[in-house]
């Protein structure tokens, strides 16, 4: 650009503009675009026969069912994790803050095997589940469990930096001014970190419709019961259903694909609102 | 006591902290202790038996042999690809910068059928690497695709803000000493940004050790041959070992929880040393 002088001779500048697009249009614009004309291979209808299938669409439930739970349970974690952590300073803070980030340096099979451990048949808690007629593994409960786990630190890392930046000066005026801890929270912090609120949601909400593996552990694979999106799409592969298989799959590229958009549009919007704040100083 | 409750009129100290440490254990830190136990407390002969049979060990070497080529590989494009993105202006520039995010948004089961697909003989590039004689699909190679495709944005994610930060006024000292451009890429910009080259290139490995989802499609998964640790975990569950699963599972743990720290520690260090430079 403009502002560097120094720049590469012409002929450097092209060899690697070239090698970045032939490299990422061959390893990541090729499997996206497969993923849609694969899905369409059959016709229309059978794309349409294949997304609307019983199966399909249990499967979607559950994926809805285990997302709604998982966002509800991480954003209210989320929204006390990052008041503590960035309105009160206490022994102890910074562990905290690299424990709440414990989750991502986990891979997605031992977030599942944790929770096996723990209520499968042969688990810690296997016996007394199962003499109460309880199940988790195998059932609803640990694909949501499992599932809570992966997504975990989404929402409270976009909130604590941004309330540790915005700092507690505001709050502690509406404290003196009368106001109790609800009509702060609602009035005076909510509309400060509302957009990185959606963005840390949004980004959750891709990861917990789209997880394979944590949930591929925990689910038993019981069609119409415990199978999530992902895993019916591996059923579907595994029997040699292809079209059928990337006709599921499509649905959740196309997840994907919004909520990169929704990405773009919510930085745009975040950037959009810091800016005037910049401008002042 | 010391005491806890810090000094500020802000309501909800006691609340906040105690749902997020009730939560914060529940989920995250009862469930890996409990791992942590299973692999850890088990006769050494049974967790030498999981871990070092000649199965597991295949294993070990295939999976931290293909993750470490695929971080290599990205390494290199992902440097590439950030100082492209950064400093040339060109059409499609945004469109390839969005590209870049696709692995972390496409579901790992998504983007492994779809690289099968791919890289199976009858497919869009399988049918010109077979008459090379290179079997892509269901082969070491198939899993050092699908990681470098989940690896390449850890990297230029990592490497992009350092190209940004890059302070014009070095290059051009470098040009009015007179030095070339390809003297100044390789001796001034490539050293200031090789501690973000090497924290992308850690991350992107410690990553591709626990992936599942996108490799366990093309891999074929065949004993000894290509089958990575994560799908090890899963037989052994599949056949009730829990403590074998775990005894895997603690290895890889601690891999990665090392190799994260590594790089933690290796940012602070260089910012640290840079600011004493400075």
């Amino acid at each position: 650009m403009s502002f560097h002088p120094h720049t590469e001779p012409k002929w450097m500048r092209t060899a690697f503009i070239g090698a970045s697009i032939v490299f990422v249009g061959v390893l990541i614009l090729l499997p996206v675009i497969s993923v849609f004309t694969e899905a369409f291979r059959k016709g229309v209808s059978f794309y349409l026969a294949s997304i609307s299938d019983p199966l399909a669409m249990s499967a979607l439930r559950l994926t809805l069912i285990t997302a709604g739970v998982t966002l509800a349970a991480n954003l209210v974690f989320g929204l006390a994790a990052s008041w503590v952590i960035a309105k009160f300073s206490f022994p102890g803070r910074n562990v905290l803050l690299s424990l709440i980030d414990l989750p991502f340096a986990v891979s997605p099979v031992i977030s599942g095997l944790v929770f096996v451990l723990l209520f499968g048949a042969q688990g810690w808690f296997g016996d007394s589940l199962s003499r109460h007629g309880l199940q988790i593994i195998f059932a609803t409960p640990g694909v949501i469990l499992a599932t809570i786990f992966v997504t975990f630190p989404f929402i409270a890392r976009e909130l604590i930096p941004l309330m540790q930046e915005q700092g507690a000066e505001e709050e502690e005026a509406a404290v003196l001014l009368g106001a109790s801890g609800w009509q702060i929270f609602r009035r005076v912090t909510l509309p400060n970190i509302r957009w990185a609120l959606v963005y840390g949601v949004v980004l959750a909400n891709a990861r917990a419709m789209g997880e394979f593996g944590a949930v591929s552990v925990v689910s038993g694979h019981i069609r119409g019961r415990t199978n999530t999106l992902p895993l019916h799409v591996e059923i579907l592969y595994n029997e040699y259903n292809f079209s059928a298989a990337f006709a599921v799959a499509s649905l959740l590229a196309l997840l994907a694909l919004v909520t990169l958009l929704a990405k773009a549009a919510l930085e745009w919007r975040i950037r959009a609102e810091e800016r005037p704040a910049v401008m002042e100083e | 006591m010391p005491r806890l409750r810090p000094h500020s009129v802000i309501p909800g100290f006691g609340l906040t902290l105690g749902y997020t440490l009730s939560y914060l254990s529940l989920i995250v830190l009862i469930p890996l202790t409990a791992l942590a136990l299973k692999g850890a407390v088990q006769p050494w002969a049974q967790f030498r038996e999981a871990v070092f049979d000649p199965r597991t060990l295949a294993a070990w070497r295939l999976t931290f042999g293909t993750a470490f080529i695929a971080s290599v590989i990205n390494a290199f494009f992902g440097l590439i690809v950030a100082w492209t993105l950064v400093r040339y202006d060109f059409p499609g520039r945004r469109i390839l910068d969005a590209l870049i995010d696709v692995p972390f948004a496409l579901p790992t089961a998504v983007s492994g059928i779809a690289l099968t697909a791919i890289y199976s003989q009858n497919g869009w590039m399988g049918r010109w690497l077979q008459p090379l004689g290179i079997k892509a699909a269901f082969s070491p190679l198939g899993i050092v695709i699908a990681l470098t495709f989940i690896g390449l944005p850890f990297i230029v994610r990592t490497v992009q803000p350092a190209v940004e930060d890059l302070d014009p006024a070095i290059e051009e000292a470098a040009a009015l000493l007179g030095a070339s451009r390809a003297t100044t890429l390789a001796r001034v910009i490539f050293p200031a940004l090789q501690p973000a080259l090497i924290a992308g290139f850690v991350t992107a490995f410690a990553r591709s050790l626990g992936e599942y989802g996108s490799v366990i499609f093309i891999s074929g998964n065949m004993p000894m041959k290509t089958e990575i640790a994560s799908l090890l975990i899963v037989t052994k569950l599949e056949e009730f070992d829990y403590s074998g699963a775990a005894a895997i599972a603690l290895l890889m743990l601690v891999s990665s929880f090392l190799l994260l720290l590594l790089v933690n520690v290796g940012q602070w260090w260089s910012t640290r040393h840079l600011r004493r430079v400075a």
